[in-house]
């Protein structure tokens, strides 16, 4: 349903959008942007564990993107993408090979420990980074394209919307292939994993790559269009924010990435805007709310929203065999 | 030169691990107990400190010796500890124990914002400062160096009662045995009749009362002012995953050496000092993942 | 809107030989990102108490050129990306006739080229880094107060001119790039004006540091002549009281080029004889503007406002209130009495004269104000509870900065020994 309907109705939106106003693309960019890490750490809650360092990956693409513009004449953004894909992936190998090894709040911390090192050079290596000024980044050309602030911003709306919406649909797809399935196993029983045979170190690292390249991505592209990267991007708070959207949108789906990211963007500027000095205080009781009431968050609302409406009314026709995405997300939240 | 340079370090190294084994302590504690991370326990070291420096700015206006302030501060500490702390178990966290370990994280991620905010509309954004208890200790000198009695002697001192007063409450108390006996095993504990909420609600309270405690020492050695709860999180949480969570005794020796690691790098590589606390709990989660003292738990089938 | 532009045609017409000029809008809208959450709050709460009082103020006499202003805040402390996202918003939807952005270097850094980019005059009204106008040409973009290269250099040229004889300095500054860019400003300069010393100790402790105890035992037994700090805030207050609490300061002079922001503070924990500096020569007992009505009125309503003295960030926002009127006011000149549009105002920008509550200040052709620097010596008297700034010297702007578009580090590496006595600066004595 979600995937099916839902998503291309958004997509459509969201792809009409811009030609119809304005004032939203800014927005909306950095919200597709950012919705990729947060897609990350929905599959790793897959497994149930819990990165609180994955900020670290997206200061690894950020940062990447950034230097490659810098160093290329011009700068190309394809360029700087694949460079910072390539480095999260090869970063997220790295991290990965250790910290797969412990579950929970040890997966947990270990990643808050190396994001907080990582955090740290970022910091001290001031003539390479820039310190906590940031790296500043100049607007690249696209595919060989100099480009004025409002084409550039155009081309890298749609951009980053292509990009968010191939790897919400590949992640989909991950998450039914056997090897999602294997992953999932991870928080129900793992030890049932290796007595069939199979490693749960290896699929939880596949994962934990996969979740890089998605931080990645989205870090590079929040470089890119914010034209700096900054130590903070690589924060605990800012890894505490991404699970904290992921909670928000609802992880049993991948398409809560999205969901949350609008959703906390909007509450974080509004507040920002509207209640200036209290916007903290904002965002810690809605993440309350969401938690003590809405545990599978705002995919699991509208999903019992539309239970609610369709009580008395025949089920929907179950699709390919497999059960309507609305139930399974009813059952998690009941399971918990 | 070189003797000198060695005594300044442990000195130094002493005296802040001191400081961050009190508060650290009680988040290991809570972890121990509840098996909850509780990320808002830097917002309650903030509350602590802000609570002592403004009482204490209340003893100076009525011209009331400083000597007061000793007191004072563990008034205030209980009075943070039992009020938010309780609040916070009794209303949030008890509704959660069932959840998903990042779900009870992510709450306490919540509460360190509201509380976070909420700090700042109730203290403003300037810096508070309460030195009269600092001062009031006067200074020793160490090999020709001064040092104030309060950061070098009280404050150790504080540490090891704290310690060794809370394994002996653990061993010899009853609430401390029901606490002992809900952590090793929660669901005997819970047949044989112990009602694990008072003991869960008891142990938040300690946790954060002791947090605050720390929160209450700190304020008259540095600034009290916005953000400080963040820095202190990270910190305790590099103690507490360093001595394997839960650890009491481990927290101490863990934060012992996070001070002594700081002084010597600040003696000797000072780039390094703010990596240290981090680069420790790497390498020693590295080699131990359940952390120094911490015990491998045997994984269900 | 719609009246006053009926008026306004309707005055057009009347006056036919009068160049067709913009509409006078209603009010002036102003956009200022500064600190509300977060350890630098300590400046940007100030600079937003500030702004509101002269808005007050401006709008009681009439507003600029008969038109009020009225102010939106940003809080820079709510993060990149939100300050960014609320910048375009401000700009783009809701029509903000000029901004005051920032308070932190890396989010002026940040905001510069947006700013650039949107066509919208942007004003820096208290970030310090020299970099942003060395390492781009803007036209949008002006700072009115001075940057990092003065404000280093007053209090190095104040040293070497009042405690020549010092052979050893260490440095605490905080671990950021506020942090390591003064320094290098510093001790680059130190180095070309003074070859000799000895750097024994270069300490940067993490930004928010709660405890200095094992920098200030090192220092203890260095015993370096000198010590700089150019951390601010919540740090250096604590860095103070530790460090003279262990007698620190009674072996080594201090210099802590931001001190001004924490003096009342700090009141008796910061001794005598120590090295002052506040980004600037305002000061609110400015020697030469402190009889006058204006710094009294000023400090008077502040102190009536928040309860303290006017720190710099107030007169900082002052500054870019000064320069905001002046600006109208010439471009207007310059239309022949007609409303400006953006452009216009932009162009009066650029070498406008305006005075906030220190000495005249200046744009250059860089965008970059020359600001006068005023530095001096703690001394405690009768009447402060926290000590005043003594022994002052005044330098002129212009004889610290590298000429425009150069860079500040390569020109510092031109100068020597012979810069300290080229230099002059008027001295003042406190006098009640």
């Amino acid at each position: 349903m979600l995937m099916r309907i839902v998503l291309p109705v958004v997509v459509l939106v969201a792809i009409v959008l811009p030609l119809a106003t304005s004032g939203w693309d800014a927005f909306l960019t950095l919200v597709w942007a950012k919705a990729l890490p947060v897609l990350g750490i929905i599959l790793l809650l897959q497994a149930g564990q819990v990165s609180f360092g994955h900020a670290m990956f997206f200061a690894t693409g950020a940062y990447t993107a950034g230097f490659v513009i810098r160093a290329i004449p011009g700068g190309e953004i394809v360029i700087a993408l694949a460079a910072a894909i390539g480095a999260s992936v090869v970063a997220g190998l790295l991290v990965g090979v250790f910290v797969v090894r412990y579950r929970y709040i040890f997966f947990a911390m270990f990643n808050l420990a190396f994001s907080m090192v990582f955090y740290s050079l970022l910091e001290k290596f001031i003539h390479i980074t820039g310190g906590s000024d940031g790296l500043s980044i100049p607007r690249p050309e696209i595919l060989g394209q100099a480009m004025e602030r409002s084409e550039y911003e155009f081309v890298l709306y749609y951009l980053a919307l292509a990009l968010l919406v191939i790897c919400l649909y590949g992640v989909h797809r991950f998450l039914d292939s056997p090897l999602g399935h294997t992953l999932k196993a991870i928080k129900t029983n793992e030890t049932r994993i290796e007595y069939l045979g199979l490693s749960p170190r290896r699929v939880l690292l596949i994962a934990y790559i996969i979740s890089a390249f998605l931080a990645g991505l989205g870090g590079a592209l929040v470089a890119v269009f914010q034209g700096i990267a900054t130590p903070e991007y690589a924060y605990w708070v800012r890894s505490g924010e991404f699970v904290f959207v992921a909670i928000l949108g609802g992880t049993g789906n991948v398409f809560g990435a999205l969901a949350g990211s609008f959703v906390y963007e909007y509450i974080r500027v509004t507040a920002t805007a509207y209640v200036g000095d209290t916007w903290q205080l904002t965002l810690g009781l809605v993440l309350l709310v969401i938690i003590l009431f809405a545990p599978s968050g705002l995919v699991g609302v509208l999903n019992d929203i539309r239970g609610y409406l369709g009580k008395g009314r025949r089920e929907p026709t179950p699709s390919g065999g497999k059960q309507p995405s609305g139930k399974t997300e009813k059952q998690r939240g009941e399971e918990q | 030169m070189s003797l000198q340079i060695l005594v300044l370090t442990v000195l130094d190294g002493i005296a802040y691990g001191s400081l961050v084994f009190l508060v650290a302590v009680g988040l290991t504690l809570v972890f121990g107990v509840m098996r909850i991370l509780n990320v808002a326990h830097g917002s309650f070291y903030a509350l602590g400190a802000y609570a002592a420096a403004s009482l204490g700015l209340v003893l100076s206006a009525y011209g009331i010796s400083a000597w007061f302030a000793y007191p004072l501060f563990i008034v205030a500490a209980v009075a943070v500890g039992v009020s938010v702390g309780g609040l916070m178990e009794r209303f949030i966290l008890r509704r959660i124990y069932v959840r998903e370990e990042y779900l009870q994280l992510l709450v306490t991620f919540a509460i360190f914002m509201i509380l976070d905010n909420v700090q700042r509309l109730v203290w403003g954004v300037q810096p508070y400062f309460y030195t009269e208890p600092l001062s009031l200790m006067g200074n020793v000198t160490i090999v020709g160096i001064p040092y104030t009695a309060y950061q070098v002697i009280f404050l150790p001192l504080v540490a090891l009662f704290i310690l060794f007063g809370l394994r002996w409450f653990l061993r010899k108390t009853l609430a401390g045995s029901l606490i002992v006996a809900v952590t090793e095993d929660r669901e005997a504990a819970t047949a044989i009749g112990i009602n694990a909420r008072k003991v869960f609600f008891l142990t938040f309270i300690i946790g954060t009362t002791l947090a605050s405690l720390g929160g209450a020492l700190a304020s008259p050695t540095t600034s009290v002012l916005p953000g400080m709860g963040a820095e202190m999180i990270v910190l305790s949480f590099a103690v507490a995953a360093t001595a394997g969570l839960g650890q009491i005794g481990g927290a101490a020796i863990a934060a012992l050496l996070i001070g002594l690691g700081r002084s010597s790098a600040v003696f000797f590589m000072p780039e390094l000092e703010v990596v240290v606390p981090y680069l420790i709990m790497v390498i020693v989660l590295l080699f131990r993942p359940e952390g120094l003292f911490g015990k491998t738990t045997a994984r269900k089938i | 809107m719609k009246s006053v532009s009926i008026a306004a045609l309707g005055l057009a017409a009347l006056l036919p030989f009068q160049a067709v000029a913009q509409d006078k809008p209603e009010e002036i809208n102003i956009g200022i990102t500064t600190f509300t959450s977060g350890p630098a709050s300590v400046f940007g709460v100030p600079g937003q108490e500030a702004a509101r009082m002269l808005a007050e103020n401006l709008n009681e006499a009439g507003g600029i050129q008969g038109v009020p202003v009225s102010l939106s805040f940003i809080d820079e402390g709510a993060g990149a990306e939100t300050l960014t996202t609320e910048y375009r918003r401000l700009v783009q939807d809701e029509n903000v006739d000029v901004m005051f952005a920032s308070i932190s270097s890396g989010n002026c850094i940040n905001i510069a080229p947006l700013a650039e980019d949107l066509e919208m005059l942007n004003i820096l009204w208290d970030c310090g880094t020299q970099r942003i106008f060395e390492e781009a040409d803007y036209r949008y973009n002006f700072r009115t107060q001075a940057n990092a290269t003065p404000e280093m250099l007053a209090p190095l040229l104040y040293l070497l001119k009042n405690n020549p004889d010092f052979e050893t300095i260490a440095v605490v500054n905080q671990d950021y790039a506020w942090g390591r860019d003064s320094w290098e400003l510093f001790s680059t300069a130190l180095k070309q004006l003074k070859p000799d010393v000895e750097v024994v100790g270069e300490f940067f402790p993490s930004f928010g540091a709660s405890d200095y105890s094992a920098e200030i035992s090192r220092l203890l037994a260095t015993q370096p002549d000198v010590i700089l700090s150019t951390s601010w805030g919540g740090d250096l207050d604590t860095f103070v009281r530790q460090a003279n609490q262990r007698g620190l300061f009674s072996n080594s002079q201090f210099v802590l080029p931001l001190v001004e922001s924490s003096l009342e503070r700090l009141g008796s924990d910061l001794p005598d004889g120590v090295i002052v500096g506040g980004r600037g020569d305002h000061y609110f007992l400015h020697p030469e503007y402190k009889d006058g009505e204006e710094l009294q009125d000023f400090v008077a309503q502040y102190r009536e406002r928040t309860g303290d003295y006017p720190i710099y960030p107030a007169f900082h926002m002052a500054q870019a209130f000064a320069a905001l009127e002046a600006a109208y006011d010439k471009a207007i000149e310059a239309n022949d009495g007609g409303w400006p549009d953006r452009e216009q105002l932009v162009d009066a920008m650029a070498g406008l004269e305006y005075r906030g509550h220190g000495r005249p200040l200046t744009i250059r052709e860089d965008n970059q104000a020359i600001e006068a620097q005023l530095i001096g010596t703690t001394k405690h008297v009768e009447g402060y509870d926290f000590p005043i700034i003594d022994n002052m010297m005044i330098f002129d702007g212009a004889d610290l900065m590298p000429p425009a578009g150069e860079n500040s580090i390569e020109w510092i590496e031109t100068l020597d020994e012979s810069f300290v006595e080229e230099v002059s600066a008027d001295e003042y004595q406190h006098e009640e």
